[in-house]
């Protein structure tokens, strides 16, 4: 019997999940004790003869522990694993939301003037692809405070995508919905929000939803930095405990948080999206 | 001195080539319409018929000239001037009902939701898409679009109607269907309409008047030409009356034989012809016109 491609799509994607944590378990198992241990090694308590990779089963265990109690707060150093997604998300959004708000009537005013367009270019192309990270020690002396330094990050990385996503989707928009626009007498402004920001919406999104991808990438490397709280913060933090398990948990849950972002803006997206 | 509705006086239009000379495609076009009438205007690929309707529309500026409407020279666009595109430019993120809806607001800005409504959808009934209020433009055929931009038109009854070769993209059975849906809701309506056709039994079954354009560069409008046919108008019956072949072949003669042949434009006006003025219609064919009834070939020109 033929099945429905989503479910076989569904199947394959966890024969695929089966095998790779097979062959993940299979190759990490722990190395036999060979000798007696040495004095020194006693004193290290065997460390060396678990330093390993764990397995994923060890890593599951972890998540499950972690997963089923995310906010606890036990002082500075280990706090739960969704207070620390809390705090990352607070910053990329604080700083993408700004971002936007200052981006898209940018971009807008810029996708409506070729005049303006031709002005900001020369600033948009030198400023673009600076590495948001370079801003940072520039940021903390300035700002003199390591969360809004971050979050400054945030902004200026996500600002790019959405600015010029949102000039081309403007000054793209097809000349004759300007033109039903200006046989209607619709002012200025009604022909913004009536024609030009529906026509533009799909770019717009498309803008947006770079930005978050790249905010959420740059997010960890900040908190790396900065320090303090924030999951790049708490996978840098366990690898100073050599807690592999919790550093791999920890990449899981980035990527799990990313794809939920991403998933936001793509249902977004088919709000706007329309068929010529 | 009296005006007529419409006064478009000694119109041009001229590009500059990136050689830098001057590419003239319409040169000192006149004519008058009155208010009412239904005119079509034909000629070939590149004699400027859309810039002339852009202009008339406020969309595009001429390089001389001016159109003068109610005594008031036309600068810009104008919700007294409709316009439907020969691409539909619907906005294809609304449906079919907001789309007309859209002008309608325009319109009427203090009219209530509810009335505005109505008013659309009284519209869209006249073109018989009262089953497709809500679906987008993308999801309607061709001719069920371009319906609903001339219903859009229509609804915000403007005092001049363009229709830019409203049919061009469309099948011929459907053309057919829609045409007939034009003439209909004209005659409720009675505006005037200015209207670009490649379609010569299109001009003649819709038509008033039809203006004959010479070829560009340097086009401008040779004849008006006087559609002297009852109406209403039936597009299958329109073949029997005895004037139709004769002002058909009359059209055709001048698109294939006489386009090509400069116009003498100094008198400010187009030559006025009534091809049917000298034919006998009472009756049986006028002696010399019976060789006139058969039909000549190129349907449509600018093929």
């Amino acid at each position: 019997m033929m099945q429905s491609m989503p479910f076989r799509a569904a199947l394959l994607s966890i024969v695929m999940a089966v095998l790779l944590f097979g062959i993940w378990e299979a190759a990490v198992v722990t190395p036999e004790k060979s000798t007696e241990m040495t004095e020194y090694e006693m004193l290290m308590g065997g460390a060396e003869q678990e330093a390993r990779v764990p397995p994923p089963s060890d890593v599951l265990k972890h998540a499950w522990d972690e997963l089923s109690n995310p906010f606890y707060d036990k002082g500075p150093n280990d706090k739960g694993i969704g207070i620390q997604l809390a705090y990352s998300l607070y910053r990329v959004l604080t700083g993408y939301i700004l971002a936007a708000l200052i981006a898209i009537p940018i971009g807008f005013v810029v996708g409506m003037s070729p005049l303006m367009y031709n002005a900001l270019n020369p600033f948009i192309q030198v400023l673009r692809p600076i590495s948001p990270l370079a801003w940072m020690p520039l940021a903390l002396f300035i700002i003199q405070d390591s969360e809004t330094s971050a979050i400054f990050v945030i902004f200026i990385c996500s600002i790019w995508p959405m600015l010029i996503n949102t000039a081309f989707g403007v000054a793209n928009v097809r000349g004759d919905w300007i033109n039903v626009a200006r046989t209607h007498e619709l002012s200025p402004l009604r022909t913004a929000f009536q024609v030009i920001l529906p026509a533009a919406a799909p770019t717009i999104l498309t803008g947006m939803r770079i930005s978050i991808g790249i905010a959420w990438l740059v997010i960890v490397a900040a908190e790396m930095l900065v320090g303090g709280t924030g999951i790049g913060y708490y996978v840098w933090n366990e690898w100073n405990n050599l807690d592999l398990n919790s550093v791999i948990f920890s990449i899981l849950m980035i990527g799990c948080v990313g794809m939920l972002l991403d998933l936001a803006l793509s249902s977004a997206q088919r709000l706007v999206e329309y068929n010529e | 001195m009296s005006h007529a509705f419409l006064e478009v006086s000694g119109l041009s239009k001229v590009y500059a080539t990136k050689e830098g000379n001057d590419f003239t495609v319409y040169d000192n076009v006149n004519f008058t319409l009155d208010k009412g009438e239904f005119v079509c205007i034909i000629g070939h690929s590149g004699c400027g018929k859309s810039t002339i309707l852009n202009t008339l529309a406020g969309l595009d500026d001429p390089s001389a000239g001016a159109v003068i409407m109610n005594n008031k020279e036309v600068k810009g666009p104008s919700l007294e001037r409709g316009v439907v595109f020969q691409n539909y430019s619907l906005l294809p993120w609304l449906s079919t009902l907001s789309n007309v809806e859209f002008g309608v607001k325009a319109r009427w800005k203090s009219w209530s939701k509810s009335k505005v409504r109505e008013h659309s959808t009284r519209f869209l009934n006249m073109v018989g898409l009262e089953h497709a209020l809500n679906r987008k433009p993308s999801e309607l055929s061709g001719g069920m679009r371009q319906r609903v931009s001339i219903a859009r038109a229509f609804a915000t009854q403007p005092e001049l109607l363009l229709l830019d070769e409203p049919f061009g993209a469309l099948d011929a059975l459907t053309r057919g269907v829609i045409q007939e849906e034009l003439v209909k809701i004209w005659s409720e309506t009675h505006q005037t309409v200015f209207m670009i056709t490649h379609d010569v039994d299109e001009a003649i079954l819709l038509s008033d008047r039809i203006f004959l354009m010479s070829n560009g560069p340097n086009a401008a409008i040779a004849e008006s030409v006087k559609v002297d046919l009852p109406r209403p108008r039936q597009r299958n019956t329109i073949f029997q009356q005895p004037g139709y072949y004769p002002l058909r072949n009359y059209l055709v003669n001048f698109l294939v034989n006489r386009s090509g042949e400069k116009p003498d434009t100094t008198s400010g006006k187009p030559k006025e012809v009534n091809p049917l003025a000298d034919l006998d219609l009472s009756g049986a064919p006028a002696e010399g016109a019976a060789a006139d009834h058969t039909p000549q070939h190129p349907r449509a020109v600018n093929q």
